[in-house]
């Protein structure tokens, strides 16, 4: 037994890969199964299940649970969880599956896990929208997403049995790795840190802020489903990589990637990407102004305020204003620290950085790195498409 | 009955002295806090959290990290 | 006798929670008796404080002294 600083989300990290004659039998057993065939993003979901990336949940949820999640933002056991986890079906495609029965998932025609079916049930989608997104307007991509969805919802246990290839396996690491990673670093306190975007200097801004005060810096991209304008994975991984090689002392940050979806949930989805690094082994968790959300469907501090209602979340969030380069004070600050007006400030926008560099163009160093920027710029269309 | 109600209807009660109540209500004033129930719910959950917190060991064994180690380095992670 | 008590509302998950708490750490044999003393605690926490350091009129004199100061 090895003990550890931080404990995963609901006191155990699920382990739900199938190993040795079970995963054999499993196998076999796939064959003869009902298939279920799953879109990316669940499938990658489900192989985050099995590594305990979503621990406490073994599965996809169940009704009660899903009831909880949806109107309490909690499982049925009180722990808190506020994205529902859920495998969408057409009835034709379970036809003569009852409560009980072991289906195959499989992903691209090959079984990737077996699930015990606990449950088939109907869902309201807007309900779900209303109640996750805080909208049903179909502008939110979320939302979109939710109402193409299909109409029953289908809960339980999965075993994994085979591992989705990633183009970026070498950066694909479970929350069993990072733990034991950071205890051989032996960092005690580590901040996590959520993006879907290429550093600009506010990024790097907020994460040295909260480097300042713990042991390692944990920065992890989501890679997956995103939207138009986006930056790419790879365009992501390779602009951190100029960034930490220039500008990172050694050995107090871990790269590394998480396959799931974004959301665009704001304050929920902060609570939830809150639990995922927690389970990663992260002590802390940086917060950013309008963390997960999109277009105006949030307040810029909402993503903020629903800390409040998770006494009991078990990793520190740490709200960290937005930086920019003030003029006066002569480097990268923010309104908490800067008494300069704003005829003083540069404010680094994440839009104006993208078009520039669509355009070919370097952005200005006091929004980015030249060395990031230069990393991004040798790719032919750095944007998601 | 509505989804939403079959899980509101979850409730259940507990009894205070009428006095710690009226204290707990004076506390409250201000603080966001709308209800005894809310604060009550609040800090039982912060307080079985924080006592929890504390009591954990990882699940795997020395095999399972000697493994994981092999990984790590072979990818450059340590 | 025991003096007259009023009952409050808590959700069935955090009561469950609560009672699992107790059985695996004693210390208390009921949600209720927890519940009390964690109110209780919250309440010496709040007067503790402020009845150690100073009363109504002592702390509006400190107030005072800052104002004329320009500290508030």
């Amino acid at each position: 037994m090895v003990a550890m600083v931080s404990k995963p989300h609901g006191g155990r990290l699920v382990r739900r890969r199938a190993t040795g004659k079970r995963l054999e039998a499993l196998r076999e057993e796939a064959k003869e199964l009902p298939k279920i065939e799953l879109p990316y993003d669940i499938a990658v979901d489900v192989e985050n299940i099995a590594n305990g990336v979503f621990s406490p949940l073994e599965g996809f949820l169940v009704q009660e649970d899903y009831l909880h999640v949806l109107y309490d933002m909690r499982l049925s056991n009180d722990v808190p969880w506020t994205i529902p986890i859920v495998l969408d079906v057409d009835p034709d495609e379970i036809v003569g599956v009852k409560e009980g029965d072991d289906v195959a998932l499989t992903y691209n025609g090959k079984p990737i896990a077996v699930m015990r079916v606990e449950e088939i049930y109907g869902w309201d989608k807007k309900e779900y929208a209303k109640m996750v997104y805080k909208t049903t307007d179909t502008r939110h991509p979320g939302v979109a997403k939710t109402l193409e969805k299909k109409e029953l919802l289908i809960g339980g246990p999965i075993d994994l049995i085979d591992h989705i290839e990633s183009r970026f396996e070498k950066y694909l690491l479970w929350p069993e790795e990072t733990r034991v990673l950071f205890r051989e670093k032996g960092w005690k306190t580590i901040v996590g840190f959520q993006t879907r975007n290429a550093p600009h200097r506010g990024h790097e801004y907020v994460q040295k802020a909260a480097l300042t005060f713990t042991d390692g810096l944990f920065i992890n991209p989501l890679v997956g489903w995103k939207k138009k304008g986006d930056f790419k994975d790879e365009v992501i991984l390779a602009a951190y990589e100029a960034l930490i090689k220039h500008y990172y002392p050694k050995d107090v940050v871990v790269l590394a990637v998480l396959r799931t979806a974004m959301r665009y949930a704001g304050p929920r989805e902060a609570i939830h990407h809150a639990i995922l690094r927690k389970n990663f082994g992260c002590t802390h968790f940086i917060v950013g102004r309008d963390h997960a959300g999109v277009g105006n469907f949030y307040g810029p501090y909402e993503a903020w305020d629903i800390f409040d209602e998770f006494p009991d979340l078990g990793i520190t969030p740490l709200f960290i204003r937005e930086a920019f380069y003030c003029k006066k004070c002569g480097g990268m600050v923010n309104a908490k620290i800067c008494p300069h007006g704003e005829e003083h400030r540069l404010k680094i926008s994440g839009t104006k950085i993208r078009e520039m560099l669509k355009k070919g163009e370097k952005p200005p160093e006091y929004m980015m790195r030249p060395e990031v920027a230069e990393a991004i710029l040798r790719f032919d269309n750095p944007f998601v498409e | 009955m509505s989804e939403k109600e079959k899980t509101r209807s979850r409730y259940t009660t507990v009894s205070i002295p009428v006095t710690l109540y009226n204290r707990i209500k004076e506390l409250i004033k201000g603080t966001g806090f709308t209800s005894v129930s809310q604060y009550v719910t609040y800090v039982l959950r912060e307080i079985i959290a924080a006592h929890e917190e504390a009591r954990y060991t990882e699940p795997f064994s020395e095999e399972d990290k000697k493994r994981i180690i092999e990984k790590l380095k072979k990818l450059g992670y340590l | 006798m025991s003096e007259d008590k009023v009952t409050i509302k808590i959700s069935k998950d955090v009561y469950e929670k609560a009672k699992q708490y107790i059985e695996k750490y004693g210390g208390f044999n009921s949600v209720e008796e927890l519940v009390e003393f964690v109110l209780n605690e919250a309440l010496s926490e709040e007067q503790g404080e402020a009845q150690r350091v100073y009363s109504k009129e002592e702390e509006e004199k400190v107030k005072e002294r800052l104002r004329a100061l320009g500290y508030i």
